[in-house]
């Protein structure tokens, strides 16, 4: 298991001079548009309560961030955020929470760089809050109202979170030539698939000890404005797809991606145990390291999906 | 990681890099930052006088030349997300360790990588290191940045070191409460128990941030507050201002240039 100990410091803060000018060009024009329209979305939302209650808040997932427990070999879970944020608060009041909590991060403790920021608020903040919110928002209309939806939802939410900006940090790394996509991809998702599992558990434990000391805060969020958020966040993920494969056909050093083919991925070989079930994380009869490493990811989260929702069947079958 | 080591980095001065104007400071650093990102790999020109430039500002800062060298290596470890570059780009082979071969191409391009981050950490440091965070914040205001964001992040600055103790509270609780086993031997039970006392604490700590932010909002409303966060007119640069901003310009200008064309 040593080679959690020595990937682990690989989180998700991008600092300057992994991503090339054009992509964290990219990324500020995406954080600046969900910003924007976050901010205005609040506002109704709030009114003038808006600006004490992120505020505070944001105070509040910065030092939720330091709690940890330990899991196993030195390794410790701990809190990301965005998922907590969104079922409690909201989509669009999560993505102002963490972008308070990043920025600051950011310009007073150097963490993660400053040109990086908009990538790193678009991974940590928008990415987390949304697809928390869906995966929560699934549950609950496979599960109805209740304990048991909040719980696995929230579980579901946190780690597919953790994993989508995992898997959207290995594809703006790829775009901008710092690490091949065949490497940095397996190797982001195979190192966050544990660590989401230890967002999943606080989650979990944070949303059960809110469900059983004051209920009505869960109200806020369920209540929050979401329906126009499904349309722009598609359409905000269809400008980054589209960017990174664009960046790709346009890049000049378009040679690291065959180059690992070829060379059979020295790293997934390296970290072969750990996927039992997908073996290098790769799926067999599929050429292309790429490819099925994407299709291992998309995989995978079915996989956990299907889990959950047979578990989710089960506890509604046995609570009726 | 454990960012409860809270002290504002900070530190008070009147250097000449301390007077200037926030919004100076930040478009500085911010176009460093810019200029180094999009230098070419391999531009160790360009990138030696980039370092010149941040060891001339530290010692402006009256700090001395190496104090944000010493703290720059905070992004270090990152760099294992760009260790796979020197065997996965194709080019002239440098070594051969068994079947992986290390291209110089590669090798250029990972340290080109390492550098520019390495500069640019260390601008940022002297940024905060001589700008105090609420004059930062003004900064960012007079940048036009949106004012209810900006007003959200002062908040969160005001309260941040409020909740930080709350949560060390809550975890020196929890230490005095779990034995320490003998060394080697975990203490405390098993995974999903340890994930749900660190998940019972965030729950807790989100409950009182919420009526904290209930109250504060409460005080702000007694005092007459209706969503509007107002700010005293900026002040203009003065000529020193300007000066010190186009000749950082010039600068940054110039070593773009030579990292370009030669």
């Amino acid at each position: 298991m040593s080679w959690i100990n020595l990937l682990a410091p690989v989180r998700l803060h991008i600092p300057d001079g992994f991503l090339s000018t054009t992509v964290s060009l990219v990324g500020w024009l995406l954080a600046v548009g969900a910003i924007g329209y976050a901010l205005r979305q609040t506002r109704g939302q709030l009114g003038s309560r808006q600006i004490p209650l992120m505020g505070v808040l944001a105070a509040f997932i910065f030092a939720a961030q330091a709690i940890n427990f330990p899991v196993a070999g030195g390794t410790s879970g701990h809190l990301l955020g965005g998922t907590l944020a969104a079922i409690v608060l909201g989509p669009w009041a999560a993505v102002l929470v963490m972008t308070a909590v990043i920025g600051v991060q950011a310009l007073l403790f150097q963490d993660g760089g400053l040109l990086a920021l908009g990538f790193n608020i678009v991974n940590m903040g928008v990415l987390t809050a949304f697809t928390g919110h869906f995966a929560f928002q699934l549950l609950k209309r496979i599960l109805g109202e209740g304990r048991t939806s909040l719980l696995v939802g929230g579980a579901l939410g946190a780690w597919v979170s953790v994993m989508a900006g995992a898997a959207a940090t290995a594809v703006e790394l790829a775009a901008s030539g710092a690490s091949p996509l065949g490497v940095a991809l397996p190797a982001m998702a195979g190192v966050h698939a544990l660590i989401g599992i230890g967002e999943a558990l606080i989650t979990v434990g944070a949303l059960a000890f809110i469900y059983a000391s004051r209920r009505d805060l869960l109200d806020l969020g369920a209540r929050a404005p979401a329906k126009a958020a499904a349309n722009w966040v598609i359409v905000g993920l269809g400008i980054a797809l589209s960017v990174a494969v664009f960046s790709f056909a346009a890049s000049p050093h378009p040679d690291g991606l065959e180059r690992v083919a070829a060379d059979a991925g020295f790293l997934g070989r390296a970290l072969g145990p750990v996927y039992t079930l997908l073996p290098n994380y790769a799926i067999p009869g599929i050429s292309n390291q790429v490819v099925s490493g994407v299709l291992a990811v998309v995989l995978g989260t079915l996989v956990v999906f299907g889990i959950t929702w047979a578990l989710a069947r089960r506890q509604r079958r046995l609570g009726a | 990681m454990l960012h409860i080591d809270l002290a504002d980095q900070y530190r008070r001065g009147s250097s000449r890099v301390h007077r200037l104007d926030p919004r100076v400071k930040l478009a500085g650093a911010v176009l460093f930052i810019v200029v180094a990102s999009a230098l070419p790999a391999g531009a160790w020109g360009a990138y030696g006088l980039l370092f010149a430039a941040t060891l001339v500002v530290a010692a402006l800062t009256g700090l001395g030349a190496g104090f944000a060298l010493k703290r720059s290596f905070v992004a270090l470890p990152f760099a294992l997300a760009a260790i796979s570059l020197p065997f996965t780009v194709a080019g002239r082979p440098l070594a051969q360790f068994g079947p992986l071969v290390v291209s110089v191409e590669g090798t250029v391009r990972f340290a080109s990588i390492l550098i520019k981050s390495w500069l640019s950490v260390q601008m940022a440091i002297v940024m905060t290191f001589t700008t105090a965070f609420p004059d930062l914040l003004w900064g960012l205001r007079a940048l036009r940045l949106p004012p209810a964001l900006v007003a959200i992040v002062s908040f969160m600055y005001r309260y941040l070191f409020v909740l930080a103790d709350e949560a060390l509270r809550l975890m020196r609780a929890r230490a005095s409460r779990s034995g320490a086993g003998a060394p080697g031997r975990r203490a405390g039970g098993s995974l999903w128990w340890r994930g749900k006392v660190a998940g019972g604490m965030v729950g807790n700590l989100t409950l009182r941030a919420f009526e904290r932010s209930e109250r504060i909002h409460a005080s702000m409303t007694a005092r007459g507050f209706q969503g509007e966060i107002r700010m005293l007119a900026t002040p203009v640069l003065t000529d020193r201002d300007w000066n010190a901003l186009v000749g950082w310009v010039t600068f940054l200008a110039m070593t773009a240039l030579i990292g370009f064309v030669f």
